[in-house]
């Protein structure tokens, strides 16, 4: 199909930088709330409005500047483009309310720093999505690990220092040491890098260079945090939890899972892969982490610490969805960028009102908390549900996709991998909302009043908690968009 | 061996240069006191000079001056009778460089002396040791 | 008027030069203005030159009328126009960014300084303009001594640095003459243009190939390539605040200039990358600079001291490019003179924003930079990213060219130096902002102590931030520098 050109793509990746000057020289707090909420809602609109042409199957592409010869900062929104886009864009309306909950709730300081940051981390996510090129997705990838920095930093005490830098080692050290010399090498082979129906590699390379770059790739990416990458991801949760639950559950590591995903298709091409048999190597890839990132979970007694290595886990689904190089299995991937966002923002979202409401952090000192907020646990029931895999929640499908993907390759190894992450999965889930509710409370914290966070962090957990839940009813338009890429890929336009 | 002292015996000037340039490097290296070095520099800087000049001499070449007759004729000149002035013109330049280098050079040892009030290298360093230590 | 701008840039600041001498004797007040006027005129001059080449492509002019190669005669081509461009516009925005604190530092010897500094742009403007190999040779001494009394005038060790600064420099001024004279002594001319159509029928003979080793090793030893280097840290770090942005981003960058001058026109290309080893060795050395100097760097505690370590790595990043001998490394090359000087302008005077509003550079004293001088410390941020090489500012690009020649070339070692480089670099400045960013808080959830918003004055303030705006846009533009200028260049031999 001949795509359409637009300036929305651009628009909508500037409507959040746009919006930083008002965030920075605004007096009043409220009104730089409202500027926050404003940019979201505008960016929503502008990627929801490019939804009908794209749901068509006609792309929208826009050049902002050929900045290399040959090279250009150039957008392509598809339907993979448009489904994270989606995501992201809706959540950060959530998690703005949220946010503001949570920071005044805190009564944190620095907050005008803290909306500009997210803003423009907003923006990069975006400006990922609709990358055309490699070269697109690495501006905005690096653009990405300095915006969020400063919000991992936030606290500024000791603990933060260091957790901001092992995030810049990780991260930065892989984009620099590991992409920027594999995209380089790419250019180098092939002559371009815009991202392909089948991948540009084909042809131009040796298997051998094909499997070091796609090891480069994959480990590369470092926010897609497989392991041994992953380690920066736990340090990352001192931040703020609207920051923990936004980046880390959905905007930081989602952008990793999908340039592994986008690269995946886009440079190296499923047929390559297939041709190279590289299915199994990223399968094992994929599967160490996954299980080994469950086991680690079972151990930690910090809830968010608990969080995120199960993050670690559930971004490994979406790699494993890719590694699989079926159809069935990339829908299953693709589709769990949307799950696995709204069942993990409802956890972040529960494990921050937790704190502000009670101070808690750590599991152990949650016995009994479902008897003064009862809301909250039961949301957090429905996002690990979500998480886990079961019905009626979101997580459910793709994880049916995945399932399925792997009986198209017959690789009943995986499948035996997903089927029991999902068990380990209900082992450090199911027991906190056990305990949550029936466990004997803790006097001293948790009287019989029922004494929820504030308004403004419980309805957006409630929306997303409802949100996994709509989802599993009506998977759409996700499921159509991943539905329409895999054709895509493998079946030619 | 033959053909070498021939080499060293004809070119001699060529070789004195060598010598002079490293004994300018020599003391602009190894020697402590700034003055020192700053003579050697000029050494380094003389030996090039002359190395230059030397390029334009000619055997049984005369200097390069030319005479016109009384009424203004302009006789054929064979360049092969006179030296290559053009060294000698650039020369003149790298002299006058040469001479204000060494002024700042000088200038700055001053400055150096006021500050430390010595010009041996290695008592100049104990002194900064000494105030980085405080 | 326009026919003599290649005169113009040098006649300009050396008479003004002269003026401004004679009216400090008078009124101190008026040095200023006459070297921004004189600075602005060689710029809108070197711009005339810009434009008159991408029309034409060659402006020969013949100082005094005389026809090559008897006379002197500046021949202003792709490559010299562009970096002439950029020595005056560093010039000008140092002159301006700057003027508050050279007012602070100097303000008695006014007329002196200006005098220096405008003495020091015509060196350095005549060295890019000149296609005479010893005129080369006389601007370059004019500029050397220029700086090196420019840097004596700093504090604490600036006398002693720019002593030594001296000899190194004065060795390799020399050096660089004794190539000449070889070089003279072979061809009969001076005139580089000359000389590289005489040379091909030499190339087998020992003396061309002593004259371009010597010649290499002095400009090697005046960009401060490794390991002739030892000179510039000391240099660098003392030097008072009005003169490190100046001869910081230029000279070392209009060294490599001089560098590939002499490699690619007057040697050319068939003899200087001849033999692939010594292109290899050529490269291997650079990449062991960046390494060492990046590392040296890590050591530095001193905010001024540990940045002119990572001048000395930049200068590997060109030295290398240029011995890939190919086409994409030469264009890192050119594109890295051009990127580094701004990147180095930015986070100089950013630096020197930060001298002047704490007490001193060492990194316990940067506290809570973010709060207090927010404007600077953005573009000190936005310089950073530039040397760490992040799109899309102008470092990533020429760290694009460099690493895709050298993957073309086959020299992986460099590509592991300049990623390398890169690391470091990101520990380095995160180090300071780092630092900047985690003032002292005694709780973290409540609000933050006041810290009293003690930002550098306005001017200083606009120009930093005009050259961080400028790191962004040269990256922006970098294909229409790459394919209207540079790609010319580059003399086609090159693949």
């Amino acid at each position: 199909m001949v795509p359409v050109v637009s300036i929305k793509p651009l628009l909508a990746v500037l409507a959040s930088m746009a919006v930083v000057p008002f965030l920075i020289y605004c007096r009043k707090p409220n009104l730089r709330e409202a500027w926050t909420f404003a940019a979201a809602i505008i960016k929503f609109f502008i990627v929801v409005s490019m939804a009908p042409t794209i749901l068509q199957g006609i792309p929208i592409e826009y050049q902002v500047a050929e900045v290399l010869p040959g090279v250009a900062i150039r957008f392509y929104v598809d339907t993979f483009g448009l489904l994270f886009a989606l995501v992201s864009s809706f959540l950060w309306i959530i998690t703005s309310v949220y946010s503001i909950g949570y920071m005044r709730g805190l009564n944190e300081h620095s907050q005008t720093r803290y909306f500009c940051y997210f803003a423009l981390s907003l923006s990069a996510t975006v400006g990922v999505a609709f990358s055309a090129n490699f070269f697109t997705l690495y501006l905005f990838y690096e653009m990405l690990s300095f915006a969020t920095y400063p919000l991992v930093a936030h606290h500024q005490d000791v603990e933060a220092r260091s957790s901001g830098r092992r995030y810049l080692t990780y991260i930065v050290g892989g984009s620099i040491g590991l992409l920027l010399p594999a995209m380089l090498y790419i250019y180098d082979k092939t002559g371009t890098l815009e991202f392909a129906r089948q991948g540009i590699l084909s042809g131009h390379a040796t298997p051998g260079a094909v499997k070091i770059l796609l090891l480069m790739c994959i480990f590369g990416f470092a926010k897609a945090a497989v392991m041994p990458f992953h380690a920066w991801l736990p340090a990352a949760m001192v931040a703020p939890t609207p920051v923990s639950a936004l980046l880390h559950a959905v905007a930081v590591v989602k952008v990793g899972a999908f340039s592994i995903l986008r690269v995946i298709t886009g440079v190296f091409g499923t047929d390559l892969l297939n041709s190279l048999h590289l299915d199994t190597m990223l399968c094992l890839i994929a599967s160490f982490t996954i299980i080994a990132a469950s086991l680690l979970a079972l151990n930690q007694d910090g809830l968010k610490l608990r969080l995120a290595y199960s993050t670690i886990g559930q971004l490994s689904y979406i790699v494993l969805g890719a590694a699989l190089l079926t159809p069935q299995g990339l829908i299953g991937g693709m589709l769990h960028i949307a799950m696995h966002a709204f069942g993990k923002i409802t956890l972040f979202f529960c494990a921050g009102a937790i704190f502000v409401a009670t101070g808690v952090r750590n599991i152990s000192e949650m016995d009994g908390i479902g008897k003064r907020m009862p809301v909250t646990l039961a949301c957090f029931f429905i996002g690990s549900l979500s998480v886990i895999g079961l019905p009626p929640c979101g997580g459910f499908i793709s994880k049916w996709y995945l399932v399925l993907g792997t009986l198209e390759s017959e690789n009943l190894l995986m499948l035996f991998v997903l089927l029991s992450s999902s068990l380990l999965n209900a082992a450090y889930f199911l027991p906190i909302v056990y305990r949550g509710y029936f466990g004997p409370p803790n006097p001293s914290k948790y009287g019989d009043c029922v004494k929820e966070a504030p308004l403004w962090c419980i309805v957006p957990l409630v929306l997303t908690a409802a949100g996994s839940v709509v989802l599993f009813f009506l998977p759409q338009p996700f499921l159509k968009l991943a539905q329409m890429t895999v054709k895509h890929i493998f079946m030619g336009p | 061996m033959d053909t070498l002292i021939s080499i060293i015996v004809s070119k001699y000037n060529y070789w004195i240069y060598i010598c002079l340039m490293m004994i300018g490097l020599y003391a602009m290296i190894v020697k402590n006191n700034l003055v020192k070095k700053i003579i050697g520099m000029n050494i380094l800087q003389t030996s090039i000079i002359l190395f230059y000049v030397s390029i334009g001499a000619k055997k049984g070449a005369t200097l390069p001056i030319i005479t016109h007759g009384h009424n203004g004729e302009s006789h054929a000149v064979h360049a092969v009778d006179f030296i290559n002035p053009l060294p000698h013109v650039l020369m003149l330049t790298a002299i006058v460089v040469a001479v204000a280098t060494l002024g700042v050079a000088l200038a700055l040892a001053l400055r150096v002396y006021s500050q430390y009030q010595t010009l041996e290298e290695d008592e100049i360093y104990s002194q900064i040791e000494m105030s980085r230590k405080k | 008027m326009s026919q003599h701008f290649p005169a113009l840039i040098i006649v300009i600041p050396l008479f003004s030069a002269l003026m401004v001498t004679v009216a400090g004797w008078f009124n101190k007040r008026l040095c200023f203005p006459i070297s921004l006027l004189s600075l602005a005129a060689v710029l809108y001059s070197s711009i005339g030159l810009l434009m008159q080449v991408l029309s034409r492509q060659v402006v020969q002019y013949r100082l005094g009328g005389w026809p090559p190669p008897f006379g002197i005669v500046y021949e202003v081509d792709y490559l010299n126009s562009v970096v002439l461009v950029l020595v005056t516009a560093v010039a000008l925005i140092n002159l301006i960014a700057t003027r508050i604190s050279v007012v602070e530092d100097f303000p008695d010897k006014l007329g002196p300084f200006y005098t220096l500094y405008l003495l020091f742009v015509t060196g350095l403007s005549g060295i890019v303009v000149t296609g005479d190999a010893f005129n080369l040779y006389v601007l370059l001494e004019i500029s050397s001594l220029t700086g090196y009394a420019l840097i004596g005038m700093g504090k604490e060790h600036a006398p002693l640095a720019s002593l030594h600064y001296v000899f190194m420099g004065t060795i390799g001024a020399s050096f660089y003459l004794l190539g000449i004279g070889y070089l003279y002594l072979v061809t009969g001319s001076l005139n580089m243009v000359d000389i590289a159509g005489i040379l091909p029928k030499l190339y087998g003979s020992k003396v061309v190939l002593i004259a371009f080793i010597i010649c290499m090793t002095g400009l090697f030893i005046k960009m401060a390539l490794f390991p002739f280097h030892s000179w510039l840290p000391n240099a660098y770090a003392d030097s008072p605040p009005g003169v490190v942005g100046l001869i910081a981003p230029l000279t070392t960058k209009v060294m490599v200039y001089v560098m590939l001058r002499i490699t690619l026109y007057v040697f050319k290309p068939e003899f200087s990358f001849a033999s692939a080893d010594i292109n290899t060795a050529f490269v291997w050395i650079a990449a062991f600079g960046i390494v060492v100097a990046s590392v040296l760097a890590l050591s530095e505690r001193r905010l001024k001291r540990f940045l002119t370590y990572v001048l000395i790595a930049e200068v590997g990043y060109m030295v290398g490019g240029l011995w890939l001998a190919n086409r994409a490394g030469i264009t890192g090359a050119i594109l890295h003179i051009i990127n580094d000087a701004a990147m180095t302008l930015c986070i100089f005077l950013a630096a020197g924003n930060i001298l002047r509003q704490s007490r001193s550079d060492a990194f316990e004293d940067l506290k809570g930079l973010f709060r207090k001088m927010p404007f600077s410390m953005a573009a000190f941020v936005v310089a950073a990213l530039s040397i760490i090489g992040v799109p899309p500012t102008c470092g990533f690009f020429s760290k694009w060219y460099l690493i895709s020649g050298a993957i073309e070339a086959g020299q992986y070692v460099f590509v592991a130096a300049l990623l390398f480089s890169s690391l470091v670099n990101v520990v380095l400045f995160f180090r300071i902002i780092e630092i900047g960013f985690f003032e002292p808080l005694d709780d973290h959830h409540h609000q933050a102590p006041e810290i009293t918003r003690r930002e550098a004055p306005m001017g200083m303030v606009i120009s930093l931030v005009a050259v961080a705006v400028g790191l962004i846009v040269l990256g922006i533009f970098t294909r229409d520098i790459v394919t209207k200028i540079i790609q010319f260049a580059i003399p086609e031999g090159i693949t």
